[in-house]
């Protein structure tokens, strides 16, 4: 695994108070790891911490599980 | 009761009589302020008035950019934003059938839009801290409406349906939202009035007196207060009685 992979589940894994093995590649934030749309909103300000990236709002709305997290932040980084 | 030592609070609009009244009384409970506004003078006064835990943020509210950037700055001087006062405000009054759009704009602009924006900015800090505090001062005439003031009224009630939207977004994030509506305040805008318009005024108002900016002041303290923190997307009406909620 990369280690964007890595570091994007840790953040994961602290937020959301979820297993690290349930954060796999088409695990949607809201269905399958109990998100709530604030939550949506935190991960990706975290990322951008993390990464030193600017997520623009119109793309943070198509980041919806730990996959589109890594590729987005892959290609933005 | 009431103490916020180790609170940062950003206050606009802190040169004009209700502002700066509201900083002092946040400041004397014990929070960092940072005081906003256009004119740079009245705010070195007031923060040479007060001394320690005062810094002075100049940010023209009409300008977008600086808008956007005020709360960023705010929390590099202070270290965070933990209470946002949105203060500042403007009139542009006019017959609503003579109201240019220039009139209404400006005015939706620097009362409504900019309130938006540095709710924006602060929230993001606040939501990390799991606390916060938003006070929006709106007006009595964002309720009753006031021949002459479309654009203000409707900017100041707007504040109040903005206000209650967010605080159902933020309220499991340990942040409240509400208002405070003002009713006849002595400043130096109502020193302005005459006399007898002064006297017409207050036939309405049942306390029979303008209210102090003291006591807009308090309120926004209680609201900005721990204490507080289960009262979320209300407005403290506070006008001596002349229009009851």
């Amino acid at each position: 695994m990369s280690d964007v992979a890595d570091r994007v589940k840790k953040i994961v894994v602290e937020h959301l108070g979820v297993e690290e093995d349930k954060v796999v590649e088409n695990a949607s934030f809201i269905d399958d790891l109990g998100a709530d749309s604030l939550d949506t909103v935190e991960l990706v300000m975290a990322f951008e911490e993390e990464f030193g990236i600017e997520i623009p709002d119109d793309a943070a709305e198509t980041i919806q599980s730990f996959g589109d997290a890594v590729k987005f932040i892959t290609e933005a980084a | 009761m009431f103490d916020l030592s180790g609170k940062c609070a950003l206050i606009t609009g802190a040169s004009g009589g209700i502002g700066g009244e509201i900083a002092r009384t946040l400041h004397a409970a014990g929070a960092t302020v940072g005081l906003s506004g256009t004119r740079v003078e009245p705010l070195q006064a007031l923060a040479d008035e007060l001394g320690e835990r005062a810094h002075v943020l100049p940010c023209n509210l009409s300008d977008a950019e600086a808008v956007t950037a005020l709360p960023k700055q705010a929390a590099d001087a202070m270290g965070s934003v933990d209470i946002l006062v949105n203060n500042a405000g403007i009139t542009r009054d006019n017959l609503f059938m003579r109201m240019s759009e220039e009139e209404w704009l400006s005015v939706l602009d620097v009362n409504l839009t900019s309130t938006m924006r540095l709710c924006k900015g602060a929230i993001r800090g606040m939501m990390k801290a799991r606390w916060g505090r938003i006070i929006n001062i709106s007006s009595v005439v964002g309720s009753t409406g006031n021949p002459g003031q479309a654009n203000y009224a409707a900017s100041k009630a707007g504040m109040v349906g903005m206000s209650k939207s967010l605080a159902y977004e933020v309220a499991s994030r340990g942040i409240t939202v509400n208002c405070v509506a003002p009713g006849f305040i002595t400043t130096a805008m109502t020193d302005k009035l005459t006399d007898d318009q002064k006297s017409g005024i207050l036939t309405n108002v049942p306390a029979g007196r303008m209210g102090e900016a003291a006591e807009i002041g308090a309120a926004v303290l209680y609201l900005a207060s721990t204490e507080a923190g289960y009262m979320t997307g209300a407005t403290l009406h506070v006008n001596g009685g002349m229009a009851m909620y």
